[in-house]
């Protein structure tokens, strides 16, 4: 019976949507990205604690993160790294540049294809689009199954996975043989967090990209020093694709027209909290029988 | 040919309300470019579902029937859509943006190369011309949703990919019966020659899907809490404010995010959409996120410490003070006069 598995993680770093405070447009209505944190996606952590814990039960399992998105992203790698994940690789290029859905999906097979694991473990979706379309255009393009919706891994063996899955008005138990992509649900078990030691051991972590933009630094020292603190970056030609369905080119959907959200103005009345004005609004509600 | 596909979803032997929205918008669509409307129905003993279908407005019915087809899975329903639509070359494939559409729906577009939009909040037949290329297209799905976080309103195209999808969230386009009820032909699909073994490698061991018990969609009166709220403690108001007024309980994303209550009460684009005759909206700020959902209702009130919150811009009434305050006193005015 197989007691190491290869698994690879996908995750974004993603602009902090939830907490959009009033700078985070600009005067011109644009969106302001400098104003929003860049974070680990929520659920892509749901994700990375799935994997973890199979490398808990199954030691000798291991788990790299793979993400794609610009040199600054290599921070969740490393977070990642600091959480358990024994390592990671950016795909980064100008190449995948303007990629919808589709096109982002189609790097992410390509570098999958290349990393050959027995399972993909995803978060459901990612908060800046809320979409929920790559974990499954993964699988379609691995011609691998794919269990969405992902609360609890319940078995594991060499010949498949039993997972539970949270529906909008239930659960649902599937076994699913591998290869297969996971797509995990926000009500999920939420992710450990940092451990102290492997902070000390994998702070001076980095892309080649970091060590060279500061090739003096104690950390860019290290990790010329030690292979464990590399963190692979991979260009669109490492991961050998049809460049017709990278970045702008391989996205069927375009964007014909962005329009800033304009409230429509109504004539409002504006009360104090008082029982005097409370009281009298809840009279007009009732004689306008919109209450009672 | 060309025509515009629905992908009907069914639960317990009923027809899921969101195809049938899509129905009464497909037929909308299909009227204007002059197309048929096909709705596409999996799963094992639904063929008595057909002359509803037919009341909301589909032409033609394909018809798929099996055990292996019910319940829904993503493998063999994949694969007979993605046969169906390489046959029939639809120019548009909507499905209802839940548990279901949103597992399909990527899966589909993956395999037929074309793009899909998620969530959307408004679709809109219109032309497009490529600032590039110079190259005009005519009729195109315009597929409108709001994007980051809800700040912006996105209008998304697919120019060159068929068929143009999209998914759509319970009950934001309406339901009607069409004003002629279409012909629901039905053709049974050949699926066993669309599907393989391997369409069958996952198997369901067990399931549990409930009626679902709460139903906001059909409230008159909505009480809706924030994170404004503070806590899950204090959200609790909102329960005693609706139940004084005979109505029911929603939330805002980041109220249901921070664990104040569960996910069924969520309004906004990636929850319910609702138009009661009246809503009560406390210690939401108002992203367009949550104001997509709820917009259309009769009469705002909005209770919020912020003067400035974007929620006052699209409310009748503004409370400002805190909600911890304000709801008690609403409460007590309410006793004292009605009778």
């Amino acid at each position: 019976m197989k007691k190491e598995f290869k698994i690879v993680v996908l995750a974004k770093q993603v602009p902090d949507t939830r907490n959009v405070g009033k700078d985070a447009m600009t005067p011109e209505g644009t969106v302001n990205r400098a104003a929003l944190p860049a974070i680990f996606n929520p659920e892509d952590l749901n994700a990375l604690e799935a994997a973890l814990r199979i490398k808990d039960k199954y030691p000798g399992s291991t788990v790299t993160v793979l993400s794609m998105g610009p040199h600054r992203a290599a921070e969740v790698i490393r977070d990642a790294m600091f959480r358990g994940a024994d390592g990671g690789v950016l795909l980064t290029d100008r190449k995948f540049a303007g990629a919808d859905t589709l096109a982002t999906s189609y790097a992410l097979s390509c570098a999958a294809r290349k990393l050959a694991p027995d399972m993909i473990i995803a978060g459901r979706q990612a908060i800046d689009g809320d979409t929920a379309q790559v974990g499954s255009q993964v699988a379609e393009k691995l011609g691998w199954p794919q269990v969405t919706y992902a609360e609890e891994i319940l078995d594991l063996d060499e010949k498949g996975m039993t997972i539970k899955r949270r529906l909008e008005n239930g659960i649902e138990v599937v076994q699913s043989p591998l290869p297969l992509v996971v797509t995990v649900n926000g009500s999920a078990a939420d992710c450990r967090p940092q451990n102290a030691r492997r902070i000390m051991k994998y702070k001076y972590a980095l892309i080649p990209t970091e060590a060279a933009a500061e090739p003096a630094s104690l950390a860019a020292e290290m990790t010329a020093k030690h292979d464990y603190l590399r963190i692979a970056e991979w260009g669109a030609d490492a991961v050998d694709p049809d460049p017709s369905q990278l970045g702008l080119e391989g996205s069927p959907t375009k964007v014909k027209k962005i329009e800033n959200v304009v409230f429509q103005l109504k004539e409002s009345k504006c009360l104090q909290c008082t029982d005097d004005e409370i009281n009298t609004l809840i009279v007009e509600l009732l004689e306008t029988h919109t209450l009672g | 040919m060309n025509n515009l596909f629905v992908y009907i979803e069914t639960e317990g032997g009923k027809v899921a309300d969101v195809s049938l929205e899509l129905l009464t918008k497909g037929r909308e669509l299909a009227d204007t470019l002059g197309c048929k409307l096909e709705a596409v129905l999996i799963g094992d003993g639904v063929a008595h579902l057909v002359p509803e279908l037919a009341q909301y407005g589909a032409d033609k019915v394909w018809l798929a029937e099996g055990k292996e087809l019910s319940p829904y899975r993503t493998l063999p329903h994949a694969a007979i859509l993605c046969g169906l639509i390489e046959q029939e070359k639809p120019q548009i494939c909507l499905m209802g943006a839940t548990p279901v559409g949103r597992d399909l729906g990527p899966r589909v577009s993956s395999a037929m190369h074309s793009g899909l939009t998620a969530d959307c909040t408004s679709l809109v037949i219109g032309d497009h011309k490529d600032a590039k290329t110079g190259k005009e297209y005519d009729q195109l799905l315009y597929q409108i949703r709001p994007a980051f976080g809800g700040n912006i309103i996105a209008t998304i195209i697919n120019p060159d990919c068929r068929p143009q999808m999209a998914t759509v969230r319970e009950g934001v386009m309406k339901k009607e019966f069409a004003a002629k009820p279409g012909a629901g032909e039905v053709v049974k699909v050949d699926w066993q020659k669309m599907t393989s073994e391997a369409d069958f490698v996952v198997k369901i061991i067990e399931r549990h899907i409930e009626e679902r018990k709460i139903n906001i969609k059909n409230a008159g009166i909505i009480v809706a809490g924030g994170y404004g709220m503070g806590s899950r403690e204090n959200f609790k108001l909102c329960f005693d404010l609706a139940e004084t007024l005979g109505g029911e309980v929603g939330a805002s994303r980041a109220a249901v995010d921070a664990g104040f209550t569960e996910h069924a009460r969520q309004i906004g684009q990636t929850g319910v959409t609702v138009r009661p005759k009246l809503y009560i909206a406390c210690g939401i700020s108002g992203q367009i996120q949550h104001t997509a959902g709820m917009e259309d209702s009769a009469m705002i009130i909005a209770i919020n410490n912020d003067p400035e919150a974007p929620i006052n811009r699209i409310a009748d009434y503004t409370i400002i003070g805190d909600v911890n305050e304000v709801i008690p006193r609403m409460i007590k005015a309410y006793h004292k006069n009605s009778k």
